[in-house]
C-alpha cells in the first residue's frame, strides 16, 4: 500500500518506489532503500509527512508518499 | 614542511561542516564566491604543525550524482581541483546514511579522511561506535570528533597531515557489487583504459559511472575523445540481468555494505522509540498549533529587536550626537569653510550616522534570526507552510530562501538554488525581495518610532506579515499564468533540535553586523557624499536645499507618489537613492532633514527638534507614513539584489522585468494602504 495511507507512529518496510529515475535515485540516496524500516513521525499536515528513516528525520510532500509502497511490520 | 596542504570538506547537509570549517579556522574565514561555480563556497587557511593547510568547505549533499547542481560541483571539484585530502564529515549519530556518501567520495579514488561527528549526540543516544574497527573496515582513518565543543580537532589535523605526507595510507575497502555487476566493471575499465582522460579518474569510479550512463561524464569523455567505442552496449546488456535498474542496484549494494560494516563496528541499542527532537516535532509540526507557534515566535523575534535594540539604540545615537556637535564646535573654531563643516557635520556624520545608529537593532535583529536557523526551527517552518505553498504551486522548501530574505535578499536568492525545477527557482527569486530585509529596518524603526510611539513592534510585525503574504500571492500569480506547472516533489530532510551556541550564533551575527557597518562606511558613506552635495548646489552653485540639484530631482519624480500619500520631494528622493542601498532611505533623509545625529533619538522617543514637524510639513501623516513604509517594504530592491538577479536568472529581461513589477506591486498596494485608509478615516 502507498506510504500515504499510513497513520502516525506506524512502523512500515519499504518496498517499492514508482517513480521516474531522478527522483527515484534522490531518495535512494537518502537512504529510501527497499526493505528499509520506517516510523511515521508526522502525517499531520494534509498530506505531508515526517518520516524517521535510517536514523535521519524525512520530510516528504503528498505527490510523494502516493508513489512509495510498503508494507506494514507484522 | 613548506608545502601546504589543500583539503575538501565534504560531507551531508548539516553533519557539521560548517561548525567544524569555523572551528578550524576561528574567525579568520573568508566567505567568497567562485567563479564558474555557482554554490557559496568558504576557503580558509590554517598552520598546523608547520604545514599550511587549505580547506575548502564544498557544498553539502547526500551523494555525488550527477542529478543536482551542488552534486556536480562538489564532484567536479574533486575530480578537477585534486584536493591532497578529502576530509568526509560523517554525523555520528546518523551514521549509516551519512556513510554511504563516504562510500561515493571513497570511489573517487582521492586520499579521504572521516571525522566522525558529533559523537557526543551518539553517545547519548547509546551508540557505540568503535572508530578503529570502523577504520579497519573501511579502509580509511576515521577521527572522532566533536566540532561544536572542538573536540579531536588536533588529532584530525595531525591525521590530515600524515595522510598527506603518506604516513598513513588510504585503502578504501571497495563496496561488493556482486558477481555480475564486477565483471561488467571489469570488462569497461579494459575498454575505458586507453581513453586519454581516464588518468585523471579512478578507473573503477569511471566504469561505474560509464555503465551508469552518468551523462556528464559521458560527455567530458567524448568531448576529449570522440570514440569511446560500445560503452552504450555495456550498460545495456548490464541491465538484462539485473532485478532492478542497474542505479537502484548500485545504491542496494552500497548500502548493504555499509549496513555489514556498521553491524560490526557500532552498536545501537534497538529502542526504536522517539527522541527529545521527535517529541518537539509532535508539537511544533502540530496540524493546529504549527502556523501560531510560528507567527508567535515572529512575534517575539520582534519584539526582541526593537526593546532590548532601542535600550542600545538609545546609547549609540547619544554618541553621534555628541560627534557631531563637538567636530562642528572644533571645525567652527578651527575656521573651517561653511560648506566644508556642512559637509562633515551633515553629510558624513549625519548621513553615516544615522545608519549606523541603527547597528543595535541590526545585531538583534539577527541574533533573533541566528537563533531561530541554528536550532533547527527554520527546517521546520518550510515542513509547516508546505500546506499553504503547495496551494500556491510551490513546496514548502521553496518558503526557506524566503525566510532567509529576512536577513538579506542577496543569499536568499542565492539560496533558491536547492530548488529543483527551473520554473519554481525563477518564481522565488522573483518574489524572495518582498520578504523585509534587514536593511530596510532603519527606516521602519525611524518612521514607526516617530508616528506611531508604543506600537512600533506591531506596526512593523505588520508589515513583514504584509511581505509575506504579497510574496506568496505574487507567487500564486506566476505559478497560475508565467510559470505553470504542478509543485515539485517536497523531499527534505529535517536537522534534529540543537542548542545554539553563543559562538555558532555569535559569528552568524558578527558577520552580519560587520558587513552593515563596512556598508555604512562604503556604499552609504559615498551616497551621502553625492546626496549632501546635491542638496547644496545647484548650476550656480551653493543654495538653498529647495533651490538645489536633489531637491529638482526629487521634485521631478514626486508627483507619481503624491497619490500614495508622499508627494514631496524629499521622500522621491530619498526613495530613489534607496535603490543604491536600503539604508541609504535612512542617510538621506538625515542629511535633508539635517538631524542625523536626532534619527536615533526620533526613533526612540518619538519627537525630537522638530523632526516631527518637519516630517508633517513635508506632508507625512501617520496614514502616509504607513504608506511610505509599505512602499519601501515592497518596491525595487537595492542594485546588490538588482545584481544577483540577474547573475542567478541569467537574464536582462527577467532582471529588468523584477525591477519593473515590484516597483508597480509596491506603487498599487501603497496607493491601496493610503486610499482605502483615507476613506476608513485613518
Amino acid at each position: 500500500m502507498p506510504l500515504s495511507m499510513i497513520s502516525n507512529g506506524q512502523s512500515v518496510l519499504l518496498t517499492d518506489i514508482n517513480w521516474g529515475p531522478k527522483l527515484k535515485k534522490k531518495l535512494q540516496d537518502m537512504g529510501l532503500t527497499p526493505g528499509v524500516e520506517m516510523i511515521v513521525i508526522s502525517n499531520d499536515t494534509n498530506g505531508s509527512f515526517i518520516l524517521k528513516v535510517r536514523d535521519s528525520r524525512l520530510v516528504l510532500g503528498c505527490s510523494v508518499t502516493q508513489q512509495i509502497m510498503v508494507q506494514s511490520i507484522v | 614542511m613548506s608545502k601546504s596542504i589543500t583539503i575538501a570538506l565534504a560531507g551531508n547537509p548539516n553533519s557539521g561542516k560548517t561548525t567544524l570549517f569555523n572551528a578550524f579556522t576561528g574567525a579568520r574565514h573568508s566567505v567568497g564566491n567562485w567563479p564558474g561555480v555557482t554554490v557559496e563556497k568558504k576557503e580558509g587557511k590554517i598552520q598546523h604543525n608547520n604545514a599550511q593547510i587549505n580547506i575548502v568547505d564544498l557544498p553539502g549533499t547526500y551523494s555525488l550524482s550527477p542529478y543536482s547542481l551542488e552534486e556536480v560541483v562538489a564532484r567536479n571539484y574533486i575530480v578537477d581541483e585534486s584536493p591532497d585530502v578529502v576530509l568526509n564529515i560523517v554525523d555520528a549519530s546518523n551514521i549509516e546514511r551519512n556513510l554511504y556518501l563516504s562510500t561515493q567520495l571513497m570511489e573517487l579514488g582521492k586520499p579521504v579522511v572521516i571525522a566522525l561527528n558529533m559523537m557526543d549526540v551518539a553517545e547519548k543516544r547509546g551508540h557505540k561506535i568503535d572508530c578503529k574497527k570502523l577504520s579497519e573496515l573501511l579502509g580509511v582513518p576515521v577521527v572522532p570528533i566533536v566540532a561544536a565543543q572542538k573536540k579531536g580537532i588536533q588529532d584530525l589535523l595531525n591525521t590530515i597531515v600524515d595522510v598527506s605526507k603518506g604516513k598513513i595510507i588510504c585503502n578504501p575497502t571497495d563496496v561488493d557489487y556482486g558477481k555480475e555487476i564486477e565483471a561488467k566493471i571489469k570488462e569497461t575499465i579494459e575498454v575505458i583504459k586507453d581513453n586519454i582522460y581516464a588518468h585523471k579518474f579512478n578507473p573503477r569510479w569511471l566504469a561505474l559511472k560509464v555503465l551508469e550512463e552518468d551523462e556528464a561524464i559521458l560527455k567530458t569523455i567524448k568531448l576529449n575523445l570522440s570514440k569511446l567505442q560500445s560503452h552504450e552496449q555495456i550498460a545495456a546488456t548490464s541491465e538484462m540481468s539485473l532485478d532492478d535498474d542497474f542505479e537502484s542496484v548500485i545504491v542496494d549494494r552500497k548500502y548493504t555494505h555499509i549496513a555489514k560494516i556498521i553491524s560490526k563496528a557500532v552498536k545501537k541499542p534497538k529502542v526504536f522509540g522517539l527522541t527529545t527532537s521527535d517529541k518537539i516535532d509532535k508539537v511544533l509540526t502540530n496540524k493546529w498549533l504549527g502556523l501560531p507557534i510560528f507567527a508567535g515566535l515572529m512575534y517575539i523575534a520582534f519584539w526582541f529587536t526593537f526593546s532590548i535594540g532601542n535600550i542600545f539604540l538609545d546609547l549609540i545615537d547619544g554618541y553621534f550626537g555628541a560627534l557631531g556637535e563637538s567636530v562642528g564646535a572644533s571645525l567652527e573654531v578651527a575656521g573651517t569653510a561653511d560648506w566644508l563643516n556642512s559637509l562633515v557635520v551633515d553629510g558624513i556624520i549625519g548621513g553615516v550616522g544615522g545608519v549606523l545608529t541603527f547597528v543595535p537593532n541590526i545585531a538583534f535583529l539577527f541574533i533573533a534570526i541566528g537563533i531561530l536557523e541554528d536550532s533547527g526551527y527554520m527546517a521546520r517552518v518550510a515542513f509547516i507552510m508546505d500546506r499553504a505553498m503547495r496551494k500556491v504551486g510551490l513546496s514548502g522548501k521553496a518558503f526557506i530562501p524566503m525566510l532567509v530574505g529576512f536577513g538579506c535578499s542577496v543569499p536568499a536568492i542565492m539560496g533558491t538554488r536547492t530548488l529543483e525545477e527551473e520554473n519554481d527557482r525563477l518564481t522565488a527569486i522573483l518574489v524572495s525581495p518582498f520578504m523585509s530585509c534587514g536593511a530596510r529596518l532603519p527606516i521602519y524603526i525611524l518612521f514607526a518610532g516617530v508616528f506611531f510611539p508604543g506600537k512600533e513592534s506591531t506596526v512593523v510585525y505588520s508589515l513583514y506579515m504584509l511581505g509575506i503574504v504579497v510574496a506568496i500571492l505574487a507567487a500564486l500569480t506566476f505559478k497560475k499564468t508565467l510559470f505553470k506547472g504542478a509543485a515539485v516533489p517536497f523531499i527534505m530532510e529535517l536537522p534534529p533540535y540543537r542548542i545554539p551556541t553563543i559562538k555558532g550564533t555569535g559569528i552568524h551575527v558578527w558577520e552580519r553586523v560587520k558587513a552593515y557597518i563596512l556598508k555604512a562606511g562604503t556604499v552609504i558613506f559615498s551616497a551621502c557624499l553625492v546626496i549632501w552635495f546635491i542638496l547644496n548646489f545647484n548650476l550656480s552653485g551653493m543654495v538653498e536645499m529647495q533651490d538645489s540639484i536633489g531637491a529638482g530631482i526629487g521634485k521631478v519624480f514626486a508627483p507619481i507618489f503624491a497619490p500614495l500619500g508622499f508627494g514631496n520631494w524629499q521622500a522621491a528622493l530619498s526613495l530613489i537613492t534607496g535603490l543604491l542601498a536600503k539604508e541609504a532611505v535612512v542617510g538621506s533623509m538625515a542629511v535633508i532633514y539635517g538631524l542625523g545625529e536626532a534619527v536615533g533619538e526620533a526613533a526612540v522617543d518619538g519627537d525630537v527638534v522638530g523632526f516631527i514637524s518637519t516630517l508633517k510639513t513635508a506632508g507625512f501623516t501617520q496614514l502616509s507614513a504607513y504608506a511610505f513604509m509599505v512602499f519601501t517594504l515592497l518596491y525595487t530592491p537595492c542594485v546588490a539584489v538588482i545584481g544577483v538577479v540577474k547573475r542567478e536568472t541569467n537574464s536582462w529581461k527577467w532582471t529588468g522585468f523584477s525591477v519593473a513589477y515590484q516597483f508597480v506591486v509596491a506603487w498599487v498596494i501603497a496607493l491601496l494602504v493610503y486610499q482605502v485608509g483615507g476613506l476608513l478615516g485613518f
